[in-house]
């Protein structure tokens, strides 16, 4: 896919049953996205992988932070460009997210990332329209399927209009759910990407960057009052029974809908900047006024900033997702606990996994296990239980070595730190440049999970595999090569073979707790769901023909 | 069958079992059929094996995507041990659906249990036409698994 092509999307209407990502997708191409790029994490992994399928130009970056830096870049280049990641993606680009806000974009910039309240897959349930304020960003929140198609042009017109990059959040189940879509012509593409130099604009030295922090709250000014105009039509009045007024975004208007068929509804489509008179009148026309929202009480604690009475949750409902049920009761002012649910299978290690060998030694081994995020996790639970931290992603390494050099010698030579391949990619690396910089007396040992993917995902392809998002042939990060370089003092490479590989691996390191060295351990096997992908791939894609060809002969 | 209500059907099972291509396959059937159709799942670590569980509504209108609490009018469970997680979902008077629904002596291969078991829901749905059907397992299977499927739901289909 080239540029010129990208700009051109075809366009047929139809009406289609799409999940809230498949919608997303969609809607990037139709917009004629240059770019897109990210890192996965679930719920948000499916939007790039369906906007490269449909045809868009979409790339795996090693993380969020690279993922948001190269977007940026496409950006200021007049580049239309979205970044995706899921909520705690957006902590690792945390840092060119503030400063786009300053330095602004050339072209439509959306930031896509996804929540996931009740933690299907992740760690936190933090809410990313937090990010949204602290950083100036506007933020929209849609609500289905239908809305993710309309909300993302949306954000690139308000993208374009005032140069900013702009957040589109969804929950899980908007990503996740499916529902009907009417796809519609998007509005045209910009002209080809061209830069044109603008030192003030897009160098943030402290003589640019205070008047670009001016610039920033002048806009979000006219973004607010441009959302509280008519014209934005991001806010919807359902009118009902006046005696109750429901104030809802996201998926938690749908539940509403469904809980209080007949009350009057404000859907709010862009809770940052906040539309205040829409509300103010909104209220007054109601005689009570619920907020309902997912997560954090943010919508009503901005309603109530200003000056105007609404109701907000009990504190209760800020753990987990909504529901319709949850929605009635917060109507009903009923505070009891939720009736307890059965707990269905929890998920496990794949009967054949590699990581089983690992886990397996380990319980042979009492270490004190730093862990990180992947598969692997799933070595904490039964029948393993072999692991003592999980922060985010990289943290094994850095917390393993800082409780070797906390620890009594006798438990700091069982501190070990167990990272998986796509994880070392995303942010292992620097915890490496630590070990070998920062050695504790009794050296550290890192075990690398090498199963040739990123797994827990579904199967993603990372700068180790040696191929694009798209399955061709790419240029490869070789994991040993890398602690080689970096300075590691050992650096072994072990195959974790279902018959000796356990036994194996228990003495390989044992031999390497008693040293003071610094030992990066490869434990390399792929990964069993894999091998399909793999297959696939070697039959479509010849090495010797795929992108960049082969120059193995020099 | 439908008029303005909402039907509410969950299929549950485990990782692995076809839980979403099952429940993929019954909403593009009721799509199809031309009503309003809202489908959720859960992605993510229940692929390794643990619970599945997908929600699908259908009717002239819905709202919400997952099936509130007793409100499940079919709950269909591709494997026993899955029955006891979510039997708590379906309303008084609500069909469950289960693996020994059909004659699993009957079910030449076992991974179409999930086809089979929508052959059983269809039987409560007469009106959804067969064709409907079968077109939405053929979009969801390579052609060499049309007919493994197509037999799996019939064989459900005439269970009852």
């Amino acid at each position: 896919m080239n540029a010129a092509t990208a700009l051109q999307p075809t366009f047929q209407p139809a009406r289609l049953l799409l999940s809230g990502n498949e919608a997303l997708a969609y809607a990037a191409y139709h917009s004629g996205v240059q770019l897109g790029t990210g890192y996965p994490g679930t719920p948000s992994t499916e939007m790039l992988e369906n906007f490269a399928k449909l045809g868009g130009h979409a790339q795996w970056a090693p993380n969020e932070k690279v993922a948001f830096e190269v977007a940026l870049g496409a950006a200021i280049a007049k580049g239309r460009t979205v970044v995706t990641m899921k909520h705690v993606g957006l902590n690792v680009a945390a840092d060119p997210l503030f400063t786009a806000a300053y330095t602004g974009v050339a072209a439509g910039f959306v930031v896509f990332v996804a929540d996931d309240f009740g933690m299907a897959s992740s760690q936190n349930e933090q809410d990313t329209r937090y990010y949204a304020k602290a950083a100036g960003l506007p933020l929209l929140d849609p609500s289905d399927s239908q809305d993710a198609y309309d909300f993302f042009a949306k954000a690139i017109e308000i993208s374009e209009r005032w140069q900013l990059p702009i957040i589109l959040r969804t929950t899980t189940r908007v990503s996740h759910s499916k529902s009907i879509v009417t796809l519609h012509e998007l509005p045209p593409p910009l002209q080809p990407p061209h830069f044109v130099r603008d030192i003030p604009t897009y160098v943030m030295i402290p003589a640019y960057a205070r008047p670009a922090h001016a610039r920033l709250l002048k806009k979000l000014d006219e973004i607010q009052e441009w959302n509280d105009s008519s014209i934005s039509s991001l806010q919807r009045v359902i009118p009902g029974d006046s005696s109750l007024g429901i104030i809802a975004s996201g998926i938690a208007y749908i539940h509403a809908r469904e809980a209080a068929p007949h009350a009057c509804f404000l859907k709010i489509g862009m809770p940052f900047p906040l539309p205040l008179e829409t509300i103010r009148k909104f209220v007054a026309s109601v005689e009570r006024c619920v907020v309902i929202e997912e997560g954090d009480p943010i919508l009503a604690e901005a309603i109530r900033a200003a000056g105007i009475h609404v109701e907000s949750k009990p504190p209760l409902y800020r753990l987990g997702e909504l529901n319709v049920q949850k929605v009635r009761k917060i109507l009903n002012y009923d505070i009891s606990p939720d009736a307890a649910v059965p707990r269905g299978k929890p998920p496990e290690l794949c009967p054949a996994c590699p990581h089983r060998t690992v886990f397996s030694a380990f319980q042979s081994l009492n270490l004190i296990i730093t862990g990180d995020i992947g598969c692997y996790t799933l070595g904490v639970l039964e029948p393993f239980g072999e692991m003592d931290t999980c922060v985010c992603m990289g943290a094994s390494i850095g917390m393993g070595l800082g409780m070797r050099h906390v620890l009594p010698e006798d438990q700091a030579r069982r501190v070990l730190s167990v990272i998986g391949d796509g994880t070392f990619m995303h942010s292992g690396l620097t915890g490496l440049l630590e070990m070998v910089y920062n050695p504790p007396p009794t050296g550290h040992i890192v075990l690398i999970l090498d199963n040739g993917t990123t797994a827990m995902t579904g199967l993603q392809e990372h700068p180790g595999t040696g191929r694009t998002l798209d399955m061709h042939a790419t240029g490869q990060v070789r994991i040993e090569d890398v602690a080689r370089g970096i300075g590691v003092q050992n650096v072994i490479v072990f195959d974790p073979d279902p018959k000796d590989g356990e036994e194996n691996l228990i003495k390989l390191v044992k031999e390497y707790l008693v040293k003071n060295d610094t030992t990066v351990i490869i434990v390399r096997r792929p990964c069993i769901l894999s091998a399909k992908k793999e297959k696939e791939y070697k039959k479509v894609i010849p090495i010797t023909e795929a992108r960049g060809g082969c120059h193995g002969c020099g | 069958m439908v008029a303005d209500n909402i039907i509410n059907v969950i299929v549950a099972g485990i990782g692995g079992q076809g839980v979403l291509r099952a429940s993929d396959i019954f909403g593009q059937v009721v799509f199809a059929a031309g009503y309003d159709v809202k489908k959720s799942e859960v992605h993510g670590m229940s692929q390794r094996g643990g619970s599945v569980v997908s929600d699908i509504r259908f009717g002239k209108q819905v709202f919400s995507p997952m099936v509130p609490p007793e409100e499940c009018d079919y709950l269909v469970v591709l494997e026993e041990t899955q029955i006891e997680s979510n039997v708590h979902r379906l309303r008084p008077n609500g069909v469950l659906i289960k693996p020994d629904s059909i004659d699993l002596t009957k079910l030449r291969n076992k991974r179409s249990i999930n086809v089979a078991l929508l052959g059983v829901l269809s039987t409560y749905l007469p009106d959804l036409p067969e064709e409907l059907w079968l077109s939405a397992i053929r979009n969801n299977f390579a052609e060499k698994l049309h007919q493994i499927n197509e037999t799996a739901f019939r064989l459900g289909k005439s269970s009852r």
